[in-house]
């Protein structure tokens, strides 16, 4: 009987750990023995290592872990360094920007600072993780194509966090660092500037998220559907067309008229990826800035449509009672 | 034989999963029903078990008998009568006896009066009392915009009760403790907001004081200067959001029973029962500023708040998870000329 090597492998191929390719550039040699993980075997490789850490990725942990920490520790504090009130609470505690009294000034420590400081430590530690996709996909050879997807995602954080409040005037402006906290911020963002929805680049952004679960299910059922003639060696199958390529091919070309290559599906589902947060970024840096009521524009430039409704339409009644509301 | 054990465990612990993930569910089906346009969203999601459960927990008192109109005033009969004066003695004694029913149907007379002297004012639910009366009266009288013609009588809020089950003081302040861990009083589970994370405590920036509720742009393009100068920031919303949490929940109804949620802040959108809320919120600020808040001199210290103030009122204070106080029984039309304001003659 065939033996897949999917999800819950049956079947672990062992050998000699395999260090890698050679390898020339950097300060750092590959420390630490691979070694193998059986449990970790039945989802994927087995072998782990050998690790990388080098400068980026140390200063990257030491920063992230600091605004972990910091961020935990201001948890512990709002709920008197009680332990289990933090289990408890965890979802509702959380991290809040400063008041939007303080601007774009750097506000008192109990008051916004620590929230400023986390940011400073976690976007320090994005940005010296991306430095290390960037050097060691060189180091190795590659394509950049890691970090540039995860810079589109960067893109998003430091709209969110930088260039918005500032362009805002307030890092009131900014995401609460909590687990319910950012999802009330989300609704309250979305109701502030009228309904987020009408934003043609939430609505862009939305599109290439769902567009890349859809592309990915497409993409891993195919070849999953292929595997049989040898279409997980999709690498091959890119210069070589086989079998497993042509019957693939044929099968959307069947359902849908139109088929990627065993190539172009990847950079489909790269720029899905890249888009999502590329053009949601941009949808959230006009917002507040460039537009201050998403539906108002939306019917100003005739995307709203109008309902008729069973009720005669309602006036404002502040109008009436003369400006008080 | 051990796959089988093995599966069959497997399926007793997904079952037990699922009971365990579903236990907090209502019980299906629920009752829907559309209140705006198709594909809006505007629909009324309601648990029929939940609906018969707060049906079933209101009990209207019987109507008082008919009392004399004429004769002598109670001003003229009782002494140190000063908002029901206006009344004829059977009227006032008519009256009492339904408040007793109403607020204090366990201590009876004594919840509000020295026994030894009726007229006395030491007991101070009496004196609290007399202002609520004062409270109803301008209630039924003045915000027929928000009651209608169903109007309030004592038990609308009371419920048998001689404190209402649903009142709210003032968040003691601020609770931030030193150095780090501000809370900024949100971030923990309360009922006031619906569990949220939104502000605990909106209601004495909205409810007492006539804090701006309306947060969204009005116009497409940023005004200058920036709403965010303006105080119409995100928190500003959050605290918007946090009172409408407590409508909604106090109401017992969901966002498109006032508004078409694609856009809260146009009138244009919303259906007329938004506009009875606005009377509300406009009626509930005087209440607090007029009746409720003023009242702190005259309670003792066990009926105040953490920060010292006076038992106030909200929406849920009323209408207790129903859009309608009790189903919009109409009790005040059995006790009209008792509980509007005495005609200006």
């Amino acid at each position: 009987m065939i033996e897949y090597q999917n999800i819950f492998t049956q079947v672990q191929a062992r050998a000699h750990p395999h260090d890698g390719v050679p390898f020339s550039h950097g300060t750092w040699v590959r420390s630490e023995e691979p070694f193998f993980s059986y449990w970790i075997g039945k989802l994927g490789n087995a072998q782990i290592g050998p690790f990388y850490l080098g400068f980026l990725g140390l200063a990257s942990i030491v920063c992230g872990a600091l605004a972990f920490f910091l961020i935990g520790m201001n948890y512990l504090a709002s709920v008197n360094w009680n332990p289990i009130m933090l289990v408890r609470n965890l979802f509702w505690l959380s991290l809040d920007p400063p008041a939007p009294k303080y601007g774009l000034s750097w506000p008192p420590l109990n008051d916004g600072g620590w929230y400023m400081i986390v940011s400073t430590f976690l976007l320090l530690s994005v940005l010296l993780w991306w430095g290390r996709t960037y050097v060691r996909a060189r180091a190795l050879g590659m394509g950049t194509h890691v970090a540039w997807a995860f810079a589109s995602a960067i893109w998003l954080f430091l709209v969110l966090g930088l260039f918005r409040p500032i362009l805002m005037g307030s890092w009131s402006e900014g995401v609460p660092y909590g687990i319910f906290s950012h999802l009330d911020w989300t609704a309250a963002f979305s109701i502030r500037y009228g309904n987020l929805f009408y934003n043609p680049f939430h609505a862009l952004s939305i599109v290439f998220l769902y567009g890349s679960t859809l592309l990915f299910a497409m993409h891993a059922a195919t070849i999953l559907a292929v595997t049989r003639y040898g279409g997980d060696r999709e690498l091959e199958q890119i210069t070589d067309r086989g079998t497993a390529t042509e019957r693939a091919a044929l099968f959307w070309r069947w359902t849908m008229g139109f088929n990627a290559t065993m190539e172009s599906i990847h950079r489909w589902a790269w720029w899905f990826a890249v888009l999502t947060t590329l053009t949601g970024g941009i949808g959230i840096l006009l917002t507040g800035t460039a537009v201050d009521n998403w539906y108002l524009w939306a019917v100003k430039h005739g995307v709203a449509p109008a309902y008729v409704t069973d009720w005669s339409p309602v006036a404002d009644p502040a109008l009436a009672a003369g400006g008080v509301r | 034989m051990k796959t089988k054990i093995f599966t069959k465990s497997l399926g007793l612990a997904g079952a037990a999963a699922l009971a365990l993930l579903l236990g907090g569910c209502e019980q299906p089906p629920q009752e829907t029903a559309q209140t705006g346009p198709r594909g809006t969203g505007m629909v009324q999601v309601k648990s029929p078990e939940r609906e018969e459960a707060k049906r079933a927990a209101i009990v209207l008192p019987e109507v008082q008998p008919e009392a004399d109109a004429s004769g002598p005033r109670a001003s003229e009969v009782y002494e140190n009568v000063k908002v029901l004066g206006h009344l004829s003695e059977g009227q006032f004694i008519r009256v009492m006896a339904a408040i007793t029913e109403w607020v204090q149907p366990e201590q009876g007379c004594a919840g509000c009066h020295n026994l030894e002297n009726l007229a006395d004012d030491s007991v101070y639910t009496k004196v609290v009392a007399r202002r609520m009366f004062q409270m109803t009266q301008t209630i039924n009288a003045k915000w027929t915009a928000h009651v209608g013609q169903t109007g309030v009588t004592c038990y609308t809020c009371h419920r048998g009760q001689a404190v209402p089950a649903e009142i709210w003081f003032k968040s003691p302040g601020d609770d931030n403790p030193p150095y780090m861990g501000a809370k900024n009083g949100q971030n923990a589970p309360v009922k006031s907001v619906a569990y949220s994370t939104l502000p605990n405590e909106p209601f004495s920036a909205l409810l007492v004081q006539k804090g701006e509720i309306r947060v969204q742009g009005t116009t497409a393009i940023p005004q200058v200067p920036a709403r965010v100068e303006q105080g119409q920031t995100i928190q500003d919303a959050e605290k918007t959001y946090g009172l409408m949490m407590h409508m909604s929940t106090g109401l017992g109804v969901n966002c498109g029973f006032c508004h078409n949620s694609r856009a809260f802040g146009s009138w244009a959108e919303s259906p007329p029962q938004r506009v009875t809320a606005w009377h509300g919120i406009q009626m509930v600020r005087e209440l607090n500023t007029t009746y409720l808040d003023p009242l702190q001199p005259v309670y003792p210290a066990n009926r105040l708040g953490e920060a010292g103030d006076a038992p106030k009122a909200y929406c849920a204070t009323c209408h207790q998870g129903v859009n309608k106080p009790l189903y919009g029984a109409a009790m005040f039309k059995d006790y009209a000329v008792e509980l509007s304001p005495p005609k200006a003659n």
